[in-house]
């Protein structure tokens, strides 16, 4: 299990390594010689997944960036890109992903064309220096996720910097929203566990009924995969209250790949700081290719990029390999050729799933996936 | 309904009745009904015509007496100049201008041309003849690469001029400084074929020696296309060596000056070669020859034919050397014929072909094509049915040249431009089944190639093969395809380097630029990182450029060599044909 005190590098720490990396390019142009810049390769052929740690780490792989013809236009990018970087660190302030891209309308010809092409720029940089962006000065324009049941956060207020608490059962039918950094929050809980949901459907359905009271738990909405927020906060979350997570997705390739895959061990693209998000402990309690079966439950047909994205999977994901049981339930329903959402249990009543499914599914352990 | 038609009897005439019928054809009847064979078809061509045959028979007669020729083309639209006087100029030539009279008002294509060269001239015996009298010349009889042929040109245009304005051409010659001009007022009798004295005199004309002509035709003026200005461009791009001072209907003033000062080799009369040679010739030949025997005939009228050879030839028809030419039958001629083609002798000598010269050539082109890229070969000498060649051809790439539209293909016979019947022409169907494309410019099938480029092709031959009287197609005989397919070939390699070259500079210069455009920003990221000064960044940058310099090598240079051309000379090129 990585070591959650192992804290992140604050911001100070990020300009010498912004400073090294620039003297290490000027002193090699006044040499003659070409300069390069050296990033990890950031993709799943560039991970490796071990249980013991718990998440995808990197393996050797770099990628060079030499100034040539080919490459001088991303690389006046990405040392623009870090000069602004640089610029937010030591003023203290924050640029969204997008507001970066139009800051970069002001370098010229070395600006960017298309959002993703700064985002990209900004993934090298913090691969580079091994940091999240957040600590660069940038932040995602999405919100981290949302919460609902047994929890206070403490927070600070933005203006005195005064303690706040946030009691999260005091939303009504609505929930607290996840912040962008997440990194000053402490929490205050007596749950039992946390239960992480994929559709904000689903979540509405548990809050409405108050699953959280009946469990005695933390209810988070996803939406979708994750983001590094939301992670973030859940890792933390569940670290410091040694909670344990539940995960309830769909049950198709999209929800057991991406999803809970990345909530638990990260991602090929952001294996730079996977070990700070993602939750190595949480489990996967969503709908199964056997519940499908069980259940009876209503099905869709799989789509030509699921039955792909499941052989994809099977191949090359390294979470996958080292699991059988994930083999097994992949191939199981890549043979059923169908797929189910978590709504679809509502065809035997709509209270069904806080009735019948997750009380037998949470004390089921046999019928969990790793 | 067809209406029944009654049979009438139809009386029979005898050849008495007949014979009143049937008379001498008039030269001018004859024309009349045949002057597409001439080149005077229609009125826009008639003007080009004319002034081709007095400025071919100018050139001719200039280089046969080694002068650098130096010749004025006028053209007046009389229309338009009605009731002026010209204008007296320096040399004099006022004196036989006639006034444009009233009474040219009014007719629309009615217009003037003046020809003047600085030839030799022509002794005044042979003036009206030469000029009034159809097929009267030297060039028809003999074997020798020269612009005219058959010596229908310029008494043709003479004709023209008086049945569509009934004047007469007017005649200036001079033959050496110290006598006078001699001046003619020239009509063809059209009953006869003999020249038509109107007036005759002999006038002051300050000038060594030349001739000059001056015509008064029904035409129409026509700038572009088969046009008197492209002849005339066209003609100063294979001679190089002439001078052209051209006077539009316009009143424009267009000078083509010469680049070089060596008037071409003079070239050699030969005696037919026997493989040219056919039955009918070959009957008039052996009735005018003056040798004894058989065997004499064929070594004296022939070339490459020794005692040997004719031997042979006998030999092979069936013949004995020792008959007497003129006892020879038609069947008897057959057979020498047929021995002839069966009998190998070697190709005809070469020297009596000259070509204009790659070198040369090019320079033509340079000074009236504006392009970036020249090449031109000569071939060496081939055959054709006895008949020495020699083809040359060149191509100018790029510049202002058009590159949406087929390439222009400018066609030379003896040095003179072909400007019909392209298609039908061997050297436009040579051009067409070359393949242009590994050479760098698109085509699509058995047709001519697109791109910024003008093609020319020369054939120098002591008789150009023709597909008509007109001159204006060169037949498509396969060993002269073959020799222009060669020569265009050797002249598409050479532009395919260049054009490959330029795509590489090109290629490299963008990346360059494109690496240029980045290296400031790179400079200025780290001198904002790293805190740096303006000098500093300076450095950076400079560095850079040099790092660059050094990985990527120096960055080739191509420059246009093209100091011959005059943009004021060459504007008679910028019309689209």
């Amino acid at each position: 299990m990585p070591d959650n005190k192992k804290s992140e590098k604050t911001r100070k720490d990020i300009l010498p390594l912004i400073r090294n990396i620039a003297r290490d390019i000027y002193s090699k142009v006044l040499k003659k010689k070409s300069p390069d810049l050296v990033f990890p390769l950031r993709s799943l052929s560039n991970v490796k997944y071990d249980s013991k740690d718990g998440y995808f780490e990197l393996k050797g792989k770099k990628k060079k960036r030499s100034l040539t013809a080919a490459t001088v236009k991303t690389f006046a990018q990405t040392l623009r890109m870090m000069g602004l970087s640089k610029e937010l660190v030591e003023s203290d302030d924050i640029a969204s992903k997008r507001e970066a891209y139009y800051i970069s309308k002001n370098w010229g010809e070395s600006k960017f064309k298309e959002q993703p092409e700064s985002d990209s720029a900004m993934d090298d940089i913090e691969s580079m220096l091994m940091v999240n962006r957040e600590q660069l000065g940038f932040i995602p324009e999405e919100k981290g996720g949302e919460v609902a049941g047994k929890l206070t956060v403490v927070d600070r207020d933005q203006d005195t910097g005064k303690q706040i608490k946030i009691d999260c059962t005091k939303f009504g039918s609505g929930a607290y929203s996840i912040p962008i950094s997440v990194e000053h929050l402490k929490f205050e809980t007596n749950a039992k566990f946390i239960l992480t949901i994929e559709t904000a459907g689903m979540f509405q359905r548990l809050v409405k009924h108050k699953y959280w009271k009946k469990s005695n738990c933390i209810l988070v909405s996803m939406g979708g995969v994750p983001t590094r927020a939301c992670r973030r906060f859940i890792r933390r979350l569940s670290d410091e209250k040694k909670l344990p997570v539940y995960v309830f997705t769909d049950g198709d390739p999209y929800g057991f790949g991406s999803i809970y895959r990345t909530l638990k061990v990260g991602s090929g693209n952001s294996a730079h700081i996977n070990e700070f998000f993602c939750v190595p402990k949480a489990k996967f309690i969503g709908i199964t290719p056997k519940d499908i079966v069980d259940y009876k439950l209503p099905t869709h047909p799989l789509k030509d990029v699921d039955i792909k994205k499941i052989k994809d999977l099977i191949k090359n994901d390294p979470f996958v390999h080292h699991h059988k049981e994930w083999q097994k339930a992949l191939k199981q329903m890549n043979k059923m050729k169908v797929r189910a959402e978590q709504q679809s249990l509502a065809k035997w009543g709509l209270n069904f799933v806080i009735s019948d499914y997750l009380p037998k599914k949470l004390k089921d352990k046999k019928n969990w996936l790793p | 309904m067809m209406a029944k038609k009654k049979q009438k009897k139809r009386t029979k005439v005898d050849a008495k009745t007949l014979a009143k019928k049937q008379r001498e054809i008039s030269v001018a009847e004859f024309f009349q009904k045949n002057r597409h064979l001439l080149g005077f078809d229609n009125k826009k061509k008639a003007l080009l015509t004319t002034i081709k045959e007095a400025v071919d028979n100018s050139l001719d007669a200039c280089e046969e007496a080694g002068i650098l020729p130096e010749i004025n083309v006028e053209i007046i639209d009389m229309n338009k100049k009605q009731g002026m006087k010209k204008e007296i100029s320096e040399q004099q030539t006022t004196l036989v201008t006639e006034e444009i009279k009233e009474e040219d008002s009014g007719s629309k294509d009615r217009f003037r041309v003046i020809i003047e060269d600085n030839g030799p001239g022509i002794v005044k015996k042979q003036i009206p003849k030469i000029f009034a009298k159809l097929l009267y010349g030297s060039k028809f009889h003999t074997l020798k690469m020269s612009r005219g042929q058959q010596g229908i040109g310029i008494s043709a245009a003479v004709l023209y001029g008086q049945l569509t304005t009934g004047r007469p051409t007017r005649i200036m010659s001079k033959t050496d400084a110290k006598s006078k001009a001699n001046y003619y007022e020239l009509k063809v009798d059209t009953r006869t074929n003999e020249p038509n004295i109107m007036a005759e005199k002999t006038v002051e004309w300050n000038k060594e020696h030349g001739i000059r002509i001056e015509i008064d035709l029904e035409a129409t003026y026509q700038k572009a296309g088969q046009s008197v200005d492209n002849y005339l461009k066209q003609t100063a791009v294979v001679n190089p060596h002439v001078t052209l001072i051209y006077t539009s209907p316009d009143a424009e003033q267009r000078v083509f000056p010469r680049v070089i000062e060596d008037v071409p080799e003079e070239t050699r009369e030969i005696r037919p070669h026997p493989y040219g040679v056919e039955v009918g010739m070959l009957m008039e030949m052996l009735g005018t020859t003056e040798a004894r025997t058989l065997q004499s005939f064929l070594m004296k009228d022939f070339s490459r034919v020794g005692a040997g050879t004719a031997k042979n030839i006998c030999e092979n028809a069936g013949l004995l050397p020792k008959v007497k030419p003129k006892k020879v039958t038609r069947e008897m001629t057959e057979k020498l014929n047929k021995g002839i083609q069966k009998t190998r002798i070697s190709s005809p000598p070469t020297d009596c072909i000259a070509p204009i010269g790659a070198e040369e050539l090019e320079k033509g082109l340079k000074k009236e094509i504006k392009a970036e890229f020249y090449t031109s070969i000569t071939r060496p000498p081939a055959v054709y049915r006895g008949n020495p060649f020699i083809v040359e051809a060149g191509i100018a790439f790029g510049g202002e040249q058009n590159s949406e539209n087929s390439v222009r293909l400018l066609r030379f016979a003896n040095r003179v431009p072909l400007l019909y019947q392209q298609n039908s022409c061997a050297t436009a169907q040579s051009v067409m089944k070359t393949n242009w494309r590994s050479y760098g410019l698109s085509q699509s099938r058995n047709s001519l190639p697109i791109g910024p480029a003008t093609i020319v092709i020369h054939i120098a031959s002591v008789w150009v093969p023709f597909t008509s009287e007109s001159k204006e197609a060169i037949a498509h005989y396969p060993e002269i395809i073959k020799e222009i397919k060669l020569a265009l070939q050797e002249c598409g390699r050479k532009l395919a380097s260049y054009v490959n070259k330029k795509k590489r500079i090109v290629a490299e210069g963008k990346k360059r630029d494109y690496i240029e455009t980045y290296i400031p920003h790179v400079a200025e990221a780290l001198k904002g990182l790293l805190g740096l000064n303006e000098k500093d960044e300076k450095n950076i940058q400079g560095m850079l450029k040099s790092l660059l310099e050094k990985q990527r090598g120096k960055l080739e240079q191509i420059k246009v060599e093209a100091s011959e051309f005059d943009e004021s000379y060459a504007l008679a090129d910028t019309e689209e044909e």
